[in-house]
């Protein structure tokens, strides 16, 4: 400004021109490089979850149907029949090698020692202590997969394979060979007809009168707690306690002779099966759940057996050590424990959230609580089990149980594990989660909406209630799917808070309250523990493990869409609301 | 020259001889500002800034950008509440109570004034629950009345025709400048007895402008309405006193007519003439 440059001044030129930027843009400048690496991660990530989903899915579809039946004769004279579950390639200890003719050794040998071996089902677990068998190539003579053979699904001791000898339906003795399936069929439907009628009498008419005997057993037990033992004023007391006993004692009775009936006449109708070594096995009828003519079925009779197997697995019960059966308890109590999980984690999280970064003075002390909130997401999930185990069950269910229930104790109540402390502990787990997008959302309105507000004569809490919360809600719901799916997924603090292998006693039922929040209960992703590494036999568990992973994949699925699906109608409320 | 323009800026603010009503009348005044000090942390945004705001007429605040006539408004409603290392000091009332008392109630204090924002705010609601927005949070549920309220405000910010038919719809779906309607809808459905309005129409086009100057004229007179504007014309179309501020200070304050004619203060010349600003 204080320079007068006049006209007429010569202006200065540099001597030599240098060229400080260079007119090429090279490769790094253009960004391929990057594009590819980004690319390339990518690509790596989603071909990982691809095949990992493609894995799950098609083991997980191809579990159910039925595979043929192979009988294999063996150089010993024995035969082994089953359906092939894989083969593969190992090498023969030496020992055994020695053990072999001649020429056999020599083309091993030939093959470096290596011998195929398949694993076959065999099933018969009554009659020979295992279900699947090794057999080696060379000890094969013939393979051939003959028809009449069944694969028979049983209530006990796994599945049967063989042939039908007789069936006796009320000592009319039928050979296998002149049994036609309808008679079969009929048969087989009314003996299951009345293994149902045997558990609906022992689950529910028993069932319900001893829920009965159990209060009035408990009125009893309250009763000696208030006068203390040994008062004379209990037997007065008690009169219609006692009364109201032996009422249901003689309902117990009446249902019992309904059961001896019912049993009488399942053990007249028995059938009779051989293995392939010509081995014989009488049972019950009704211990029979299917029979799956495997060599003789065309399309459509195994396409029916596929879909029967998936309605079994997932509306019925697990039996044999949860290797075979249904899931349905296991489904019901993920589903259950979710949304309540839900349930508790979304008012807890929100309000925590509102807390933070409506009300309270931002400055040192809300951002150690912010950060400490984000380091909670780090905590191993089985530290938070122990805590719900420590706090919730023991403390606090502890305490409900000497306030509410004195005269259970020493049995507890709400002093174990069970629905609500499980779902209590992972909404623990999950609030930071919550409460990290509750936030960011709430951050998220615009300040002209809270001063439009502010400014018609709201009050704070009016302006949060009606501007602030409707505007933020698809924020929080994006907080709440991501839980879910954390919550649903997550096993390891379960398994000291309330999960457990077998829950026969759904958490709701018809008995009040309805909803029992203390019930121990099963859960899909410690099934899939269970069944893969804690039961009998892992080779009949596997396909489980596989079948029950999709499942569970496909429930938290099934609620991240719906959470999804409610976001987005929440969404679309605010639609063009940007400038 | 940078002595020069300290000594300007720290001159009183001029009033000339014919803006005696503006500067003395004590009954006609709705708003008094008395030498009001501003601070946000450590930096001063308002320089004792006094002026008395007549009741019933448009004053418009104009100013380069950065030079206090926003805060100033938003001091007005106590909307810098929400601000935080704001202090402040001096005294502002309105019909003689002091606006920053102690004791006073913000939320009633807010209730007497409605406000209108630079940017259209409206709440993503349908477009009559927009309008009774002020209404619902007093809780007012008669239903007749709300709906009175409804056409009243809509036919007084001039959107009643436009919008009519479709009440119920989301009032997110309107144009920048129906949305800005609305909001002085809004902002008149609590019957308050002052507008503040910042910067109005900065978001919208021409026709659109047109239309909120048309409205802010038809109602003068029922309202003591201050707007703060960057737009010169605008403050000499629709303003009856015009304000001139600089640096967080008060430069010049009179009758829209005598600043844009005969400004008294040479930076007031240099501003209106677009030697700066």
């Amino acid at each position: 400004m204080t320079t007068n440059v006049s006209v007429n001044a010569p202006v200065v030129v540099p001597a030599a021109h240098i060229r400080v930027r260079s007119f090429r843009s090279d490769l790094s400048a253009h960004g391929e490089p990057f594009n590819w690496a980004l690319g390339g991660a990518l690509a790596f990530g989603i071909v990982l979850i691809v095949g990992f989903l493609l894995l799950v899915f098609w083991n997980g579809i191809s579990t159910f149907y039925p595979k043929p039946i192979e009988v294999i004769r063996t150089v010993d004279g024995t035969s082994v029949a089953g359906s092939v579950r894989r083969d593969e390639v190992f090498r023969l200890p030496t020992a055994q090698l020695a053990d072999l003719p001649p020429a056999q050794q020599a083309r091993i040998r030939a093959d470096d020692g290596y011998v195929k071996r398949r694993l076959v089902q065999i099933g018969n677990y009554d009659l020979y202590n295992e279900d699947f068998r090794w057999v080696s190539e060379y000890q094969i003579e013939s393979v051939s997969t003959p028809p009449g053979l069944y694969f028979i699904e049983r209530v006990e001791w796994g599945p049967f394979v063989g042939r039908i000898k007789q069936v006796s339906l009320d000592g009319r003795v039928v050979a296998g060979e002149a049994l036609t399936p309808q008679v079969l069929d009929r048969a087989h439907g009314e003996a299951r007809d009345r293994w149902w009628r045997l558990r609906d009498l022992e689950r529910g008419d028993i069932g319900t009168i001893n829920h009965h005997l159990d209060e009035e057993r408990l009125a009893l037990r309250r009763l000696e707690l208030r006068f203390g033992q040994g008062d004379p004023r209990i037997a007065e007391a008690a009169r219609p306690i006692q009364e109201r006993i032996g009422k249901l004692q003689a309902e117990y009775k009446v249902v019992a002779d309904q059961v001896t009936a019912v049993r009488q006449a399942d053990i007249r109708n028995t059938i009779t099966l051989t293995d392939v070594n010509g081995r014989e096995k009488e049972l019950p009828l009704s211990g029979v759940t299917r029979f799956v003519a495997a060599n003789d079925l065309g399309l459509f009779g195994k396409l029916g057996v596929y879909f029967g197997r998936w309605w079994e697995f997932l509306a019925d019960e697990p039996r044999e050590a949860n290797t075979e059966g249904g899931v349905m308890p296991a489904i019901f109590g993920t589903f259950v424990m979710t949304l309540l999980m839900v349930i508790i984690v979304a008012p807890f999280g929100v309000i925590t959230a509102l807390y933070l970064r409506e009300y309270a003075k931002q400055g040192r002390i809300v951002s150690i609580v912010r950060i400490s909130v984000n380091n909670l997401a780090g905590v191993p999930s089985i530290v938070y089990g122990v805590f719900g185990l420590g706090f919730f069950a023991y403390l606090l269910g502890g305490g409900i149980d000497g306030l509410f229930y004195p005269e259970r104790l020493p049995n507890p109540t709400f002093g174990t594990g069970g629905i609500l402390w499980a779902s209590l502990t992972l909404a623990l787990l999950t609030v930071p989660v919550v409460i990290v997008a509750t936030e960011e959302a709430l951050a998220a309105v615009p300040r002209s909406m809270r001063e439009g507000s502010l400014a018609c004569g709201a009050s704070k809490w009016q302006t949060i209630r009606n501007i602030v919360l409707p505007r933020a809600m698809p924020g929080i719901m994006t907080g709440l799917i991501l839980a879910m799916a954390r919550g649903a997924g997550e096993v390891a603090p379960l398994m000291l808070v309330g999960v457990v292998k077998l829950a026969p006693e759904l958490p709701i039922d018809g008995f009040f309250p309805f909803i029992h929040l203390e019930r121990s209960f099963m859960h899909l992703g410690f099934h899939i523990y269970d069944v893969g590494f804690q039961s009998r036999n892992s080779e009949a568990g596997k396909p489980m493990v596989f079948v029950t992973t999709m499942l569970l994949i496909g429930l938290i699925f099934v609620m991240n869409i719906g959470a999804i699906m409610i976001r987005s109608r929440l969404k679309r409320r605010f639609a063009g609301s940007q400038f | 020259m940078a002595v020069a323009e300290a000594e300007v800026i720290a001159a009183p603010p001029v009033f000339a001889a014919t803006d005696y009503h503006v500067a003395t009348s004590k009954d006609g005044v709705a708003l008094d500002v008395k030498d009001f000090n501003l601070w946000y942390g450590a930096s001063q945004a308002l320089h004792g800034v006094s002026m008395p705001i007549q009741k019933g007429v448009v004053t418009a605040l104009i100013g380069p950008s950065g030079c206090g006539k926003s805060t100033l408004l938003r001091c007005m409603n106590r909307m810098n509440d929400l601000i935080d290392n704001l202090r402040i000091q001096g005294t502002m009332t309105l019909d003689g109570r002091d606006i920053y008392a102690p004791n006073i109630d913000v939320i009633g204090l807010r209730k007497r004034m409605g406000m209108v924002f630079q940017k259209p705010n409206p709440f993503p609601m349908s477009i009559a629950e927009n309008v009774v927005y002020p209404l619902k949070v007093d809780g007012v549920t008669d239903k007749a009345l709300l709906a009175e309220t409804v056409e009243r405000s809509l036919r007084g910010a001039a959107l009643w025709n436009e919008v009519k038919d479709r009440l119920k719809e989301s009032a997110l779906g309107l144009s920048g400048g129906q949305q800005q309607r609305l909001c002085i809808a809004r902002a008149i459905a609590g019957d308050p007895e002052v507008l503040l309005m910042d910067e109005p129409c900065s978001a919208l086009d021409p026709i659109a402008t047109a239309k909120i100057e048309e409205l802010i004229d038809q109602l003068r007179g029922q309202y003591t309405i201050v707007i703060v504007t960057h737009n010169m014309q605008q403050a000499s179309r629709v303003s009856v006193n015009t304000a001139f501020m600089y640096l967080g200070r008060l430069i010049e304050y009179g009758e829209t007519k005598r600043i844009f004619t005969n400004p008294v203060a040479k930076r007031t010349q240099d501003y209106i003439t677009g030697r700066f600003g």
